[in-house]
């Protein structure tokens, strides 16, 4: 019967797979080019879940401290989940939610990516060189993430922590409902601009469609100037451009003891 | 979810079938309920019907083969009695039929005509457009209409994960802009004012064969088009009048239009190149289109694209 039930015996902790697209009793391949300290995975004819068994088993069992993943072919969900420090290279350019929920990896990725690159991520970098699709960044709480290329819409929605560096231009909704941590955009940037924002900044150097809601122009600090010269050197990324700053203007969440409707007439 | 994809081919006729099917198949995760194609061949005088006599489930049931074929019967008188001089009529399956005819009347009385037959529904009109739709992945639905070897310039497909409906035909895309010829839809999203859609476009006389949000988007661009609007105007134009999260395709005989609504909320790659667009909503279909590492981009929200063959 396809799907429902992992089989007896099966450590995959798959346990429903209505639609028979998961592959419960997948092993790591074994398959991956080892030289010293460093291995290669070549991802051609791999599914996500095999690359992912394989990438696992190089850094925890083989000890491997870098690996090189070539050949990712959009694949979706490659490199998620990885918990330890280590260097992780891309050739070419993986699908949706690559990179996700890591927490320590040095990743970089020699293409593009689709949606939601490094959404969860704990700690570590991950540098694209090319474009990003949208919700790059969703619910970042630590780390880098950097897009050398533009990125789609709703960049860093719910962001929680950590820092995002877009060299080109960024959609709709960026910053939507942020939390915390900063958003570097050296591009121009879509409609409602941190819109719904509780906290952090947004640095902006091209034009801006329009704010959203509660979101305001921020006062600069040398903290800002500092930040933005720290992390352009960090990710050789030259100098940097001017930016305007915008904050929350905290006039929209609980940020007071008006009641609900007391705010309506307040906002 | 479901995915969509389209591809164009601006260099000449390719074997679209087998394309689609590599994109349509890649995307399986997104959909495996249901596989739909809307192909367009070589422009010909003669009419392509594509109509099936039953949903795929109910077709093998006692004493259906004598009742299918009955009404097959029935559809080839109804198209003499009309006036169409049937060429050819085939059928794969037994409940899904392809014919074409000799016709120069209105396609509606046509449609009309032919759906009062029991179970029938037509699912495409057109000097071109073919549309082939089953239930499975993109692979079953291939095999089972033969579809490798499809030569055309372009089409669209999509995949389908039944969340709020049933698993059958009636609600697998893509739609046909009934009764306007060669005009096709495929969609991803939700349309939020459909009811309110759906009761102007009967009021003008239109009717729908399904319950689902995304015919109202076929029927809605082919009636600004029969007014006089280009496919890009009327795109445009339905980025104000449709409210809901959406991306979708829709194809006439010849172009190819993507728009994507005010929240860019639903996904779609776009890649193009001097002589193929293709567009899909993972990166990966267009992978298995190209077979090679391609830049592509994501359009932007209210973002319309428009492609002539």
């Amino acid at each position: 019967m396809a799907g429902v039930g992992a089989p007896s015996g099966s450590t995959s902790g798959v346990n429903y797979d209505a639609r028979g697209l998961a592959e419960p009793n997948a092993e790591a391949p074994g398959t991956a080019e080892i030289d010293g300290n460093t291995a290669r995975i070549d991802a051609t004819d791999l599914s996500t879940r095999l690359i992912n068994l394989e990438l696992k088993r190089l850094l925890n069992v083989e000890g491997i401290d870098e690996v090189t993943i070539v050949n990712p072919g959009a694949k979706h969900s490659v490199g998620v989940g990885i918990l330890r420090r280590c260097k992780i290279n891309v050739e070419g350019s993986p699908g949706w939610f690559a990179f996700g929920l890591i927490d320590g990896p040095e990743v970089h990725i020699n293409g593009r990516v689709g949606w939601s690159c490094a959404e969860n991520m704990m700690a570590g970098s991950v540098v694209i060189e090319g474009c990003a699709g949208s919700l790059t960044g969703a619910a970042l709480r630590g780390g880098d993430l950097v897009v050398k290329g533009d990125v789609g819409a709703r960049t860093g929605i719910d962001q929680k922590g950590g820092t995002i560096i877009v060299m080109g231009n960024v959609g709709i909704n960026t910053g939507f409902m942020m939390q915390r941590g900063r958003q570097i955009i050296c591009g121009n940037a879509g409609h409602n601009l941190g819109d719904s924002m509780y906290d952090g900044e947004i640095y902006v150097a091209g034009s801006i469609a329009s704010l959203g809601v509660d979101c305001v122009p921020g006062g600069w600090t040398d903290a800002d100037t500092e930040l933005i010269n720290r992390k352009f050197r960090i990710y050789g990324l030259g100098d940097p451009p001017e930016f305007q700053k915008f904050v929350c203007g905290k006039q929209l969440h609980n940020y007071d003891s008006l009641e609900p409707s007391e705010r309506k007439l307040v906002i | 979810m479901c995915g969509i994809a389209g591809v164009i081919h601006r260099d000449g006729p390719a074997d679209l079938g087998a394309e689609l099917t590599r994109m349509l198949q890649s995307m399986r995760h997104r959909g495996p309920d249901s596989t739909g194609y809307a192909l367009y061949g070589p422009s010909d005088d003669l009419v392509v019907i594509r109509f099936v006599l039953s949903e795929p489930r109910k077709a093998k049931g006692l004493g259906m083969a004598e009742r299918l074929e009955r009404n097959r019967v029935e559809i080839e008188t109804r198209l003499n009695k009309i006036g169409a001089d049937v060429a050819t009529m085939s059928s794969e399956t037994g409940y899904a039929f392809r014919a074409t005819v000799r016709y120069s009347g209105e396609l509606k009385p046509l449609a009309d005509y032919l759906e009062d037959v029991p179970g029938c529904e037509v699912l495409s009109l057109g000097h071109s457009l073919e549309i082939v739709k089953d239930l499975g992945d993109a692979e079953t639905v291939a095999e089972q209409y033969r579809l490798p070897g499809f030569v055309g310039t372009h089409g669209i497909g999509h995949v389908r994960m039944a969340t709020e409906s049933d698993v059958d035909l009636a609600s697998a895309h893509p739609y046909w802009a009934y009764p306007f010829s060669d005009v096709a839809v495929v969609h991803n999203g939700q349309l939020t004012n459909y009811h309110q859609w759906r009761r102007r476009l009967e009021r003008s006389g239109h009717r729908f064969q399904s319950e689902c949000d995304s015919e109202i988007i076929a029927v809605y661009l082919a009636e600004k088009m029969e007014n006089g609007a280009s496919l890009e105007g009327a795109m445009k134009q339905s980025l104000d009048d449709l409210d809901g999260v959406f991306t979708y395709l829709c194809v006439t005989a010849t172009e190819l239009g993507v728009a994507k609504d005010e929240m860019a909320a639903k996904p779609l790659v776009l890649f193009e190149s001097d002589d193929l667009v293709a567009v899909a909503t993972e990166e990966i279909a267009i992978r298995a289109l190209t077979g090679m590492d391609v830049e592509t981009r994501d359009p932007y929200e209210r973002e319309v694209l428009v492609w002539q063959v």
